[in-house]
C-alpha cells in the first residue's frame, strides 16, 4: 500500500523530537481526526538551521512529517514557503489518494511554525498574510467520507 | 523467530488441510452439476446433502432449514430483506443494534429508504444491548429483531437466549448474525429461540465465498436471488459444491473437542491481555472482560494511532487489525468503538488481535513484547504523549 520511501521514513523518521528554545512552533490537525503534527523551528538569519517534529497519526502522517523536515532543513524561509503538499508526497514517491491529507497537514505544519516565528518577531512572511493556523485540513475530506 | 505470526483470525482463517483434501475432488473429478440427473451430477448432489446434514447437526436444526449462500454478507442481506418484504403486511419495524456488522447496518439503512422503520439499540460500555430497551422498542409493527451473536471487533457475546425469549413471546422473528460465533461457541437454535442465523465458512477454517442462512421451518421469507430452483426454490444459482463440501467438513472439525480448544484459546487470550497490561501503560481493554469470544483481544493504546501500530507489527511479521479511521478507508473510527462510548481520540488507537487454533503461547509472548516496543517508539514521537508526561 505504501512506497518503500514512506515505509523508510515511517520506520526511521528523521528529525524526531523537540527544540527547547525553538523560534517557531506550529501545531496542526486534531486528535479527533486521528492526526496531530507539531513542528519546531530554529531560525538564524532567515535560514532554518534546525527542525524537529512530533506526530500523532498513521504511517503516512509520520512519514510526511519526517519528509517535510528534510525538505526544509537548511533552507531559507522563502524556500520553505515553497514546499507544498505535492512536493512532500512526490518526495515520498507518492501517497495513496486517501492519505493525501497527511501531506497537506505537513505543509500546514511548516506554515504554522513559520507563522508563529513571524508573529513572535513581528515580521511579515510573504504568503502567510491570510494563513489561519487553526484551519482544519480535514474539512474537505469529510465531505467525501 | 522469523516466521509470520497470524493474529487476525476474526478477519479470516486458513483452510485446514483436512478441509482442503475433502474439497479438491469436487473441482475436477466430481465436477458434475448437482441438478443434472446422471451419476456425476448425483455425486455432487449427495455431497451437498451430507454437508447440509453436518451444518444442521452443528446447530441442532433440520437439514431442510439450511440454505447455502455466497457468504455471511449475503445471508445477512437475505435474512433482513427477505423477512421485511415477506412480512410487510404485518408491519414495517425492525429492531437491531448500533454495533452490528455493516452487512446488517447497511441493509437496514437501505430498508429505511424503502419505507421501513429501524430502531438501532444502544450498547453499554462492554458492548451489551439492554434487554429493557429492547422490550420498550417493540411495537405492534415490529416484524424482526436482528442482533449479532458476538461482535466481530470487540468479541462481546450478546444475551441471545434472553433476546430469543422476548422475540418468541411477542411473536417476532429473531435473526442473529452468528458469523463470528459459529464454530467457536456451542449454538442450539431451538434452545436459543433463533429463527434465522447467518454463518460464513471462512471464519472457522473453511473456504471463502461460502456461507449459509438457517431459516426455521414456517418462517415467511422472500428470496433474494431469483433464477433456477436450487436450494428448494429459495436461493437460485448452481451450488458452489467444493465450497459447500469444505464448509461441511470445517464445521464438523470446529465442533470436535470444542471445549478443549476453547479452554486453550481462553488461556492464550487472557495471557495476551495480561502481558499487554503488564508491559504497557495507558491501555484499555475493549469489550466484555469475560463474556467475549475465546480468541478476541481488543485494546486501545492511548496517544498513538492504530494504523501506525499495524504497520509496525507487520514489519516484525505480525498480522493484526484496527478500528482506527486510517484503516477503514474513511475518516471515522469504528462505529463499534464509538458505540461503547470511546472518544474518537481513544478509538483511533485500537488494535484487535484475534487468536486461532494455530497460535501458541510462544507467539503470544513475542507479540506482547513487540507491542510494548512499538507502542513505546510511537509514543516517543507523539505530541499527545508529551503533554501527558509534562502534566505528570
Amino acid at each position: 500500500m505504501y512506497s518503500e520511501k514512506v515505509m523508510d521514513h515511517f520506520m526511521n523518521p528523521r528529525n524526531v523530537g523537540e527544540i527547547q528554545d525553538a523560534d517557531g512552533i506550529g501545531e496542526v490537525g486534531n486528535a479527533r481526526c486521528g492526526d496531530i503534527m507539531k513542528m519546531y523551528l530554529k531560525i538564524e538569519d532567515g535560514v532554518i538551521v534546525d527542525v524537529k517534529f512530533k506526530t500523532f497519526g498513521c504511517g503516512s502522517a509520520i512519514a510526511s512529517s519526517s519528509m517535510a523536515t528534510e525538505l526544509i532543513k537548511g533552507k531559507t524561509i522563502e524556500e520553505a514557503m515553497e514546499v507544498t503538499n505535492k512536493a512532500v508526497a512526490e518526495a515520498l514517491d507518492g501517497l495513496p489518494p486517501i492519505k493525501m491529507h497527511c501531506s497537506l497537514l505537513a505543509e500546514q505544519a511548516i506554515k504554522a511554525a513559520l507563522y508563529d516565528y513571524a508573529k513572535k518577531n513581528n515580521i511579515e512572511i510573504k504568503g502567510l498574510e491570510n494563513f489561519d493556523p487553526q484551519a482544519d485540513v480535514h474539512d474537505h475530506d469529510h465531505e467525501h467520507a | 523467530m522469523k516466521k509470520y505470526i497470524y493474529m487476525d483470525n476474526a478477519a479470516t482463517t486458513p483452510v485446514k488441510q483436512e478441509v482442503l483434501d475433502e474439497m479438491l475432488p469436487y473441482f475436477n473429478v466430481n465436477y458434475g452439476n448437482p441438478s443434472s440427473i446422471y451419476t456425476l451430477g448425483s455425486k455432487s448432489k449427495n455431497a451437498i446433502s451430507i454437508a447440509r446434514e453436518k451444518i444442521a447437526k452443528a446447530i441442532n436444526a433440520d437439514a431442510r432449514e439450511i440454505f447455502f449462500t455466497a457468504g455471511g454478507s449475503e445471508a445477512d442481506n437475505w435474512a433482513i430483506k427477505g423477512i421485511a418484504y415477506a412480512n410487510k403486511n404485518k408491519g414495517n419495524h425492525i429492531i437491531t443494534s448500533k454495533i452490528e456488522h455493516h452487512a446488517v447496518l447497511h441493509t437496514c439503512q437501505y430498508l429505511e429508504k424503502q419505507g421501513f422503520r429501524v430502531t438501532y439499540l444502544d450498547v453499554d460500555q462492554y458492548g451489551l444491548i439492554d434487554l429493557e430497551q429492547l422490550k420498550e422498542a417493540i411495537t405492534d409493527d415490529t416484524i424482526l429483531i436482528s442482533i449479532m451473536f458476538a461482535n466481530n471487533e470487540i468479541g462481546t457475546i450478546q444475551p441471545i437466549k434472553e433476546i430469543g425469549e422476548i422475540a418468541k413471546e411477542k411473536g417476532i422473528y429473531f435473526h442473529t448474525d452468528a458469523v463470528q460465533a459459529i464454530g467457536h461457541i456451542k449454538i442450539d437454535v431451538d434452545e436459543l429461540n433463533i429463527d434465522l442465523l447467518s454463518m460464513s465458512a471462512h471464519k472457522f477454517y473453511g473456504p471463502k465465498g461460502i456461507g449459509a442462512l438457517y431459516v426455521r421451518r414456517g418462517v415467511k421469507i422472500d428470496s433474494l436471488i431469483a433464477g433456477g430452483g436450487q436450494e428448494r426454490n429459495k436461493r437460485a444459482g448452481t451450488e458452489n459444491v467444493p465450497g459447500i463440501v469444505g464448509m461441511g467438513k470445517a464445521i464438523e472439525l470446529a465442533y470436535e473437542n470444542l471445549e478443549e480448544k476453547n479452554a486453550k484459546l481462553i488461556k492464550l487470550r487472557d495471557r495476551l491481555i495480561e502481558k499487554i497490561f503488564e508491559k504497557i501503560d495507558y491501555v484499555r481493554l475493549n469489550g466484555h472482560p469475560t463474556n467475549r469470544l475465546p480468541g478476541n483481544v481488543n485494546v486501545c493504546f492511548e496517544f498513538i494511532e492504530g494504523e501506525s501500530i499495524l504497520l509496525s507489527l507487520d514489519m516484525v511479521g505480525i498480522a493484526a487489525s484496527s478500528g482506527s479511521a486510517c484503516t477503514s478507508g474513511s475518516l471515522e473510527p469504528s462505529h463499534v468503538l464509538l458505540a461503547i462510548g470511546l472518544s474518537h481520540e481513544i478509538a483511533h488507537g485500537s488494535v484487535r488481535l484475534t487468536l486461532g487454533d494455530f497460535n501458541t503461547e510462544e507467539e503470544v509472548d513475542y507479540v506482547a513484547e513487540k507491542l510494548a516496543e512499538i507502542v513505546s517508539r510511537l509514543r516517543s514521537m507523539s505530541p499527545l504523549y508529551e503533554k501527558i508526561k509534562e502534566e505528570k
